[in-house]
């Protein structure tokens, strides 16, 4: 809330926390404070359920050059499978 | 100044009290022991939240002898560690202005009723909550001081507003209701030096109370003493600039 630069979309997937696995439906993309990297600004990914307590979270913090290589990364997984006809829908 | 032949007490608790639309929130609450008059302070957590750091700090101003309540701005968004609730507010975009106005004025309210209350009460926040002050100091009447460390978004831009945060703080000025102590980091991004300039010019034009201090050799929220942004030798000074402001301001020493 310091920069105001954040982001929801809603999802559909499974994440992993301390207590175990829990289905997910939102993501929260934000860049401001993080809480454990070293680091005045960070993109932030929160995986959560809506309908959870706030600790139904799966937390990342990346820095910001960590964060393009994860997107760029995950459009090209996403082409490759495209392509090779394994996505549905 | 504290000498070894003080007494010195303390009662420090989680309260409840009815804030924006009579919501019942829990805050943190530290006082002097003794009949005082005390002066009292409100307490803004930043954006990591009512946590660890915050209640340190409402124990603090208690230590220097104000009545100090910190309200958990997050208390509707549920309950968990301080950093997954914050977690949860950051993702929504924050908090809203009306409702921060709305448990911050709960808070003055309740200590301007407490007996043993001097009836002068000030407002401190840091990072978000820096501007969550400002805009408390000018929205509700009866705040006798405001403290602002490094708040970012007083000033902001049109593509900045938001239906939550519909209003710049720094528009208000014209109704800012009692002195300003500012104090930031020339290396902040946010607020950065030219945005505290055009904050300074604001309360210049209105004829404001106000002294700021910017720090060479620090950026955001470097009191923070467990974030890499910690910068020792400046938050020692402004410290004891927060603490002799205060003094001058509510207890008129």
């Amino acid at each position: 809330m310091c920069t105001m630069i954040a982001q929801q979309v809603t999802i559909q997937g499974s994440g992993k926390s301390g207590t175990g696995w829990f289905r997910v439906d939102q993501a929260s993309v934000s860049y401001d404070h993080p809480f454990d990297m070293p680091l005045e600004y960070a993109l932030n990914i929160d995986f959560t359920s809506q309908a959870g307590e706030p600790a139904a979270r799966v937390a990342v913090e990346l820095d910001a050059e960590s964060a393009r290589k994860l997107v760029e990364v995950i459009k090209k997984v996403m082409h490759q499978a495209e392509a090779g006809g394994f996505v549905e829908g | 100044m504290y000498t070894t032949d003080q007494y010195e007490g303390m009662l420090a608790e989680t309260v409840i009290l009815p804030g924006y639309h009579a919501d019942l929130i829990n805050a943190y609450f530290a006082r002097p022991l003794g009949v005082g008059p005390f002066p009292g302070m409100v307490l803004i957590h930043h954006m990591p939240g009512w946590d660890e750091w915050y209640r340190e700090i409402t124990r603090k101003f208690a230590a220097y002898g104000y009545v100090t309540l910190c309200p958990n701005l997050y208390f509707r968004d549920g309950h968990g560690t301080p950093e997954d609730v914050a977690a949860k507010v950051r993702g929504a975009g924050g908090v809203s202005d009306d409702q921060v106005l709305g448990d911050v004025g709960a808070a003055l309210s309740m200590l301007m009723a407490l007996p043993y209350v001097s009836g002068k009460v000030g407002v401190f926040g840091t990072c978000s909550g820096g501007r969550h002050a400002y805009l408390c100091a000018c929205r509700i009447p009866g705040f006798s001081a405001i403290v602002d460390c490094w708040g970012g978004r007083v000033v902001m831009t049109p593509e900045e507003l938001t239906t939550k945060q519909p209003v710049a703080p720094v528009d208000y000025t014209a109704d800012l209701s009692c002195p300003l102590l500012g104090i930031f980091g020339n290396d902040d991004h946010s607020p950065t030096p030219e945005q505290v300039n055009q904050l300074e010019e604001a309360v210049k034009k209105h004829g404001k109370s106000y002294e700021f201090h910017r720090y060479d050799g620090a950026g955001h929220a470097f009191f923070t003493y467990d974030r890499p942004n910690y910068r020792q030798e400046q938050a020692v000074d402004g410290w004891k600039k927060v603490f002799g402001f205060l003094d001058r301001t509510l207890k008129g020493g």
